[in-house]
C-alpha cells in the first residue's frame, strides 16, 4: 500500500511541476565560444601562487579571447608527463627542474620553453617572526649551533630539528646540515601544509621552529617569516649536490608549453608568451584566495579591474 | 581434533610459548645494548641503491607509446567521460549535462526502489538533495561518474575471475594471494607506475580505481560459489545439468546475495580511492578536497568529504537492500507500479532537459558554507584548547615509548633483529609463520630500505596496540548494546569512507609534524573496521551461553572476560589482523604529516624523477611487512585455537 502511494505522490508531483513550467534551457545559450582560440588544458600545481597565475591567465583567456580553460590540478613533476600525451598544455610557473627540461624539451621534443613569469623564486631557511625578534642574531647561520638545544623535539633524536616540506621540493639540506657541521636532524614534514601549520602555530603559541620555506608564497601576508643567511650563493657552488655549502640560488620562474599548444597559433599561446608579472601581483591574488576565500575567478577579475593596463600588453593592445 | 582436548593443549602450552616468547625479547634487549649502531643498513634521505638507481633509469622501457596501453586508456577514457556528459558535464553543446538534477535524483530513486525497497529510495533522493544543498553537485556527479565507470569495469573482470576461483581450488589459491598483495599495497604505490602506462586524467584515475575495487568483488563472488551447500549441486548433476547449467541455475543463483555484497564493497573501495586518484587529475570530490587542504581550509574540505560519506552511505544501503531482496519474478501488481515509476523517470528527465530549474541545482551552497564555517570554529577551539595538552602527550608517548622501541628496532644490527623475527614466529606460528618470516625479512633487506622499514615498523605496531585495545572496548561495548551499536554505525562508516587527507590538518594542529601524528590518524583510519568485527563476534555469542554465564550469577566483567570474548575469539583474531592492516595501509598519509620513513620514501617517488625507483622500493617494503604480519597473526591465531576449517579465515574480505 505504501508503495502505491509513494507512486501516486511523484506522479502528482510530477503533474504539479509540468504545470507551472519556468525558463527553458533552450534560452540559456552558453556565451559564444571564441572560434579561433579553442580549448587548452592548464596545469594547476599545488601551491596557492600557482593557482594565482592561473587565476588570472584563465580568466583573461576566457573573457577576453573566448577560451576555454580546462584546469588541471595536478602535482609539478607528474604535469610533465602531460606534455606528451596531450593532458597539458600550459604550464605556468616551473621551478627549475633541469633534469626534466631535457627530457621533455632537448629529447622527447614534446614541450617548449615560454619565456619568465617575472616571479622571483626563493629558497631557503625560516623562522617564525618573534624569533627573530627575541634571538636578533639567529638570523646568520652560524649562530645555528647555539640556539640547536632550543630547536629539539620529539622527533629529532637530541639534536636540533629543521623541518622540510613536500617530497616535490628542490632540496639540499641533508648535505648543508653535514657540510656546515650543523648540529641539527632534517626531519620530513611531507607537504606543504604541514609546514604552513607548523609555522601558524609556533608563531601562534610562541614555539621554535627552524624550517624550509620559500617565496613567493602566500602565507607571508599571514605571517612574516625570517630568512636564516647562508652562506651567500655563488654560480656553481652548488654543482655537486654532496658537496653544497651554500645557499639556494635565485629561481627565475618560467613557463613552459606544450610543443602542440605552440605550433597551434591560437591567441591563447600569445597571451601565455606575454604573461608577465611581479611577486607582489601575484601575492595579491594568492591571498584573495587562501585568506579572503574568494574563487579563483572572483580573485582574478578583481584584480584585472585594478590591473587593466598590465592585462593589455598581455594581450598586445 | 576434539575440542576439550585442544583446550586442554592451549592451557598448557600457552605459558609455556609466551615464555620463551619473553626470554627472546630479553635476549634481544640485552644484545642491543652490546651491538647497537653495528649493521644498521641506515639510508640517507636523499639517497639511493644501485637497484632504486636500476629501477629510475628503466621506468621509461615498458610505459611510453604502448598500442595496447593507449587503446585501453583511450576506451576508458571514452567511457568516464560518456557518462559525465550524461549526468555532471556540459554537453553536446549545451550549457547542462544530458539529464539535469531533477532527472538523476528520479532515477537514483527509481532504481533504489526497483532494485531495494521504498525506503532506501526515499533516503536516496534526502541524500542526493542534501549533497545539491552543500553546492556540490556538480563534484558530486563526477566523483559518481568515475565511480560507476570503475565498479561497472571492476566488476565485468572480478566476477568471471570470482567465479573461476569459486570452481577451481587452484585458481582459489592463487587468486588469494594476489589479491592480499593487492590490498596490502598502498595506493600511492601504483599510482607512478600506472602513469606510466596510462598517462594523467580521468582514464588513468579510474583505472588505479578499478584495481584497488576489484578484490573484494573476487573474493566475495568466489566465497559465495564455494559456500553454496553441495547437495544442491549434486541434485542438479543427478538430474543431467551440464556445467553451464549448474552454474547459471544453481551456482550463480543461489550465491547472489554473498555476491551482492562483493559489489557494495567494492563500491565503497572505489569512493575512498576517489581523494587519492585526485593526484593524477580524477575530476569530482577529491579535487574539492585536495584544495581546500592547499589553502589548509579543513572546513572546506570536512564539507566535500561529507559530501563522500554521503554517496558512500545511499550506495551502501541501496545496495545492501538490492542483496536482500529475494531472488523473484515480480507480481502483477508490482510490475503495474514499476512501470508507472518509470513513466514518472521518463517525465523528470524531460523536466530536467528542459528547465534551468530541473537542469541546474538550485541552490547556492548556503548550507556546505555554513558546515564549512562550524566545523573550522569546531576545530579551531579543540587546537585552543587541547594545543598545550596534545604535544605534551605527544611527546610523552614519543620519548617514553615510540623512541626506545624504534631506537631497538633500527639500533640493532638488521641480522639479529632478523633472526629475532624469525624465532618469534617459529615460536607463535610454527613453520607456517617461520617461512614468510625468512622470506619477507629477506627481500626487506633487498629492498635498501631495511632502517626505514624498521621506523615504520615501530609506529605500525604502536598504532595497532591502540587500535586493538580501543577496537576491542568499543566494540564489546557496541556489541552487548544494540543502541550504542545504532549509535555509534554511522560514525564508524564515516571514520572508514571520510578521505584521511581531511582529518591530517586538525591533527597537525593539535601534535605537529611528527609520527606520532600519523599513529593518531592510522588509529582513527583503523578502530572503526577492528570496532565493526568486534561487535559483529560478540553479537554472535549464542544467547545461551550469556544467559547460562548471568544465570550462576556472573558479573558483567565475568561475562565478558569469561564467556563473551573466549566465544568470540576468532573474530577478535579477524579484528587484530584487519586492524593491522588498515594500519599499514595509512603509512603513506602518515608520510605527509611528518612519519618519514616507508610512507615519505613512497610520496618522494611518486613526484621526484630521480627517487622513483626508491619510491617503488619502498612500496615494496611496506607490502612485505604486511604480508609478514598478516602471516604471522594468522599463524599465531590458527595455533592458538582449535582448528575449525581454513575457508572461514578467508572471510577478510567480508569486512572491508
Amino acid at each position: 500500500m505504501k508503495r502505491l502511494r509513494y507512486a501516486g505522490v511523484l506522479t502528482a508531483v510530477a503533474l504539479a511541476v509540468a504545470g507551472c513550467g519556468g525558463q527553458k534551457i533552450a534560452d540559456d545559450k552558453p556565451a559564444a565560444a571564441g572560434k579561433d582560440c579553442g580549448t587548452f588544458n592548464l596545469t594547476v600545481s599545488p601551491w596557492v601562487g600557482y593557482e594565482a597565475n592561473a587565476a588570472v591567465v584563465s580568466y583573461v583567456a576566457t573573457k577576453e579571447l573566448g577560451c576555454k580553460v580546462v584546469k588541471k590540478n595536478l602535482a609539478e613533476q607528474v604535469a610533465w608527463q602531460g606534455f606528451a600525451t596531450g593532458e597539458v598544455d600550459v604550464n605556468l610557473e616551473n621551478w627549475g627542474h633541469e633534469d626534466l627540461k631535457k627530457k621533455y624539451i632537448t629529447e622527447d621534443k614534446v614541450a617548449v620553453e615560454a619565456g619568465s613569469t617575472g616571479v622571483a623564486g626563493v629558497i631557503g631557511w625560516y623562522v617564525p617572526p618573534w624569533m627573530a625578534a627575541k634571538y636578533p642574531d639567529i638570523t646568520d647561520w652560524k649562530n645555528l649551533n647555539k640556539y640547536a638545544a632550543l630547536f629539539k623535539t620529539s622527533e629529532s633524536g637530541g639534536k636540533g630539528q629543521l623541518l622540510d616540506g613536500d617530497p616535490s621540493y628542490v632540496t639540499n639540506d641533508e648535505a648543508l646540515v653535514k657540510n656546515l657541521a650543523l648540529n641539527y636532524k632534517v626531519v620530513q614534514s611531507g607537504s606543504e601544509t604541514a609546514l604552513i601549520q607548523s609555522f601558524r602555530d609556533a608563531e601562534k603559541n610562541k614555539r621554535p621552529l627552524l624550517a624550509y620555506f620559500y617565496e613567493p608564497q602566500w602565507f607571508f601576508n599571514e605571517v612574516k617569516l625570517v630568512k636564516i643567511n647562508l652562506p651567500k650563493w655563488t654560480p656553481g657552488c652548488d654543482a655537486v649536490p654532496a658537496k653544497v655549502a651554500c645557499d639556494y640560488p635565485p629561481y627565475d620562474l618560467d613557463k613552459i608549453v606544450s610543443k602542440k599548444f605552440a605550433d597551434s597559433g591560437s591567441p591563447a599561446y600569445d597571451l601565455v608568451k606575454r604573461f608577465k608579472w611581479t611577486n607582489e601581483d601575484q601575492n595579491t591574488i594568492a591571498r584573495m584566495i587562501a585568506v579572503d576565500k574568494l574563487t579563483p575567478d572572483q580573485a582574478a577579475e578583481k584584480w584585472v579591474k585594478d590591473n587593466q593596463p598590465k592585462v593589455n600588453t598581455w594581450l598586445g593592445r | 581434533m576434539a575440542a576439550i582436548t585442544s583446550d586442554a593443549e592451549i592451557e598448557v602450552r600457552r605459558p609455556r610459548r609466551s615464555v620463551v616468547a619473553g626470554v627472546l625479547l630479553v635476549v634481544w634487549v640485552a644484545a642491543y645494548f652490546l651491538l647497537r649502531g653495528i649493521d644498521t643498513l641506515a639510508l640517507g634521505g636523499q639517497d639511493t641503491t644501485a637497484l632504486h638507481r636500476w629501477l629510475t633509469e628503466h621506468r621509461d622501457d615498458v610505459g611510453q607509446g604502448n598500442v595496447l596501453f593507449d587503446a585501453i586508456r583511450i576506451a576508458v577514457g571514452n567511457f568516464v567521460v560518456l557518462l559525465q556528459d550524461l549526468i555532471s558535464q556540459p554537453s553536446f553543446d549545451r550549457p547542462v549535462p544530458v539529464i539535469g538534477w531533477l532527472g538523476v535524483v528520479a532515477l537514483a530513486a527509481y532504481g533504489a526502489w526497483a532494485f531495494g525497497n521504498w525506503k532506501v529510495a526515499v533516503l536516496t533522493a534526502a541524500g542526493f538533495g542534501f549533497i545539491g544543498m552543500q553546492g556540490l553537485w556538480q563534484e558530486s556527479m563526477d566523483t559518481l561518474s568515475l565511480t560507476i565507470a570503475a565498479v561497472l569495469l571492476s566488476l565485468l573482470v572480478a566476477i568471471p575471475l570470482g567465479i573461476w576461483a569459486g570452481l577451481s581450488d587452484r585458481a582459489f589459491k592463487v587468486a588469494t594471494l594476489v589479491l592480499d598483495l593487492m590490498q596490502t599495497l598502498p595506493t600511492f604505490v601504483y599510482l607512478a607506475p600506472l602513469t606510466l602506462f596510462f598517462a594523467i586524467g580521468p582514464a588513468a584515475a579510474t583505472i588505479a580505481t578499478l584495481i584497488y575495487a576489484a578484490p573484494p568483488a573476487v573474493r566475495l563472488t568466489a566465497h559465495a560459489i564455494r559456500s553454496v551447500p553441495p547437495a544442491s549441486v549434486e541434485a542438479a548433476r543427478s538430474l543431467g545439468s551440464t556445467h553451464g547449467q549448474t552454474l547459471t541455475k544453481v551456482l550463480l543463483p543461489m550465491s547472489r546475495s554473498t555476491v551482492v555484497v562483493g559489489i557494495n564493497q567494492t563500491i565503497m573501495a572505489a569512493l575512498s580511492m576517489v581523494t587519492v586518484a585526485a593526484l593524477i587529475d580524477a575530476p569530482g570530490l577529491g579535487q574539492t578536497v585536495l584544495k581546500a587542504l592547499r589553502t589548509l581550509d579543513v572546513g572546506v574540505a570536512f564539507n566535500a568529504g561529507l559530501a563522500i560519506v554521503v554517496l558512500a552511505i545511499v550506495l551502501d544501503r541501496v545496495t545492501t537492500a538490492a542483496g536482500d531482496r529475494p531472488w523473484r519474478t515480480a507480481n502483477l501488481r508490482r510490475r503495474i507500479l514499476l512501470g508507472a515509476g518509470a513513466v514518472g523517470v521518463l517525465v523528470a528527465i524531460w523536466f530536467s532537459r528542459t528547465y534551468v530549474w530541473a537542469a541546474e541545482f538550485p541552490a547556492d551552497g548556503t548550507l556546505g558554507a555554513r558546515i564549512a564555517t562550524i566545523t573550522s570554529s569546531v576545530t579551531n577551539w579543540v587546537q585552543d584548547v587541547f594545543g598545550g595538552f596534545t604535544y605534551g602527550l605527544r611527546d610523552a608517548v614519543t620519548n617514553g615509548l615510540l623512541n626506545p622501541f624504534e631506537a631497538l628496532l633500527t639500533g640493532s644490527p638488521w641480522w639479529l633483529v632478523t633472526a629475532v623475527v624469525v624465532a618469534l614466529a617459529a615460536v607463535l606460528g610454527g613453520w607456517r609463520a617461520t617461512v614468510p618470516a625468512v622470506v619477507c625479512t629477506g627481500l626487506l633487506v633487498a629492498t635498501g630500505l631495511w632502517a626505514d622499514s624498521m621506523v615504520t615498523l615501530a609506529s605500525t605496531l604502536l598504532a595497532t596496540v591502540v587500535v586493538v585495545a580501543v577496537g576491542i572496548a568499543l566494540g564489546v561495548w557496541a556489541g552487548r548494546n544494540h543502541r550504542v551499536d545504532v549509535w555509534i554505525r554511522p560514525l564508524l562508516d564515516a571514520g572508514q569512507t571520510m578521505p584521511p587527507f581531511v582529518y591530517l590538518v586538525p591533527f597537525l594542529a593539535l601534535f605537529g609534524s611528527s609520527r606520532f601524528t600519523a599513529i593518531a590518524a592510522a588509529v582513527v583510519f583503523a578502530v572503526p573496521v577492528t570496532t565493526k568485527i568486534v561487535a559483529d563476534g560478540i553479537k554472535a555469542v549464542p544467547v545461551a551461553t550469556v544467559e547460562a554465564a548471568n544465570s550462576v550469577g556472573s558479573s558483567s566483567w565475568q561475562v565478558i572476560s569469561k564467556v563473551q570474548l573466549p566465544v568470540a575469539r576468532r573474530a577478535i583474531t579477524l579484528a587484530v589482523n584487519q586492524g593491522l592492516i588498515y594500519v599499514l595501509s595509512m603509512v603513506v598519509c602518515g608520510g605527509l604529516v611528518g612519519a618519514g620513513a616507508l610512507g615519505y620514501d613512497v610520496s618522494a617517488g611518486f613526484v621526484q624523477n630521480e627517487l622513483y625507483g626508491k619510491g617503488l622500493a619502498a612500496g615494496l617494503a611496506i607490502v612485505l611487512l604486511g604480508v609478514l604480519l598478516d602471516r604471522v597473526t594468522q599463524a599465531a591465531a590458527r595455533r592458538t585455537q582449535n582448528y575449525q576449517g581454513s575457508n572461514r579465515n578467508r572471510s577478510r574480505g567480508d569486512k572491508r
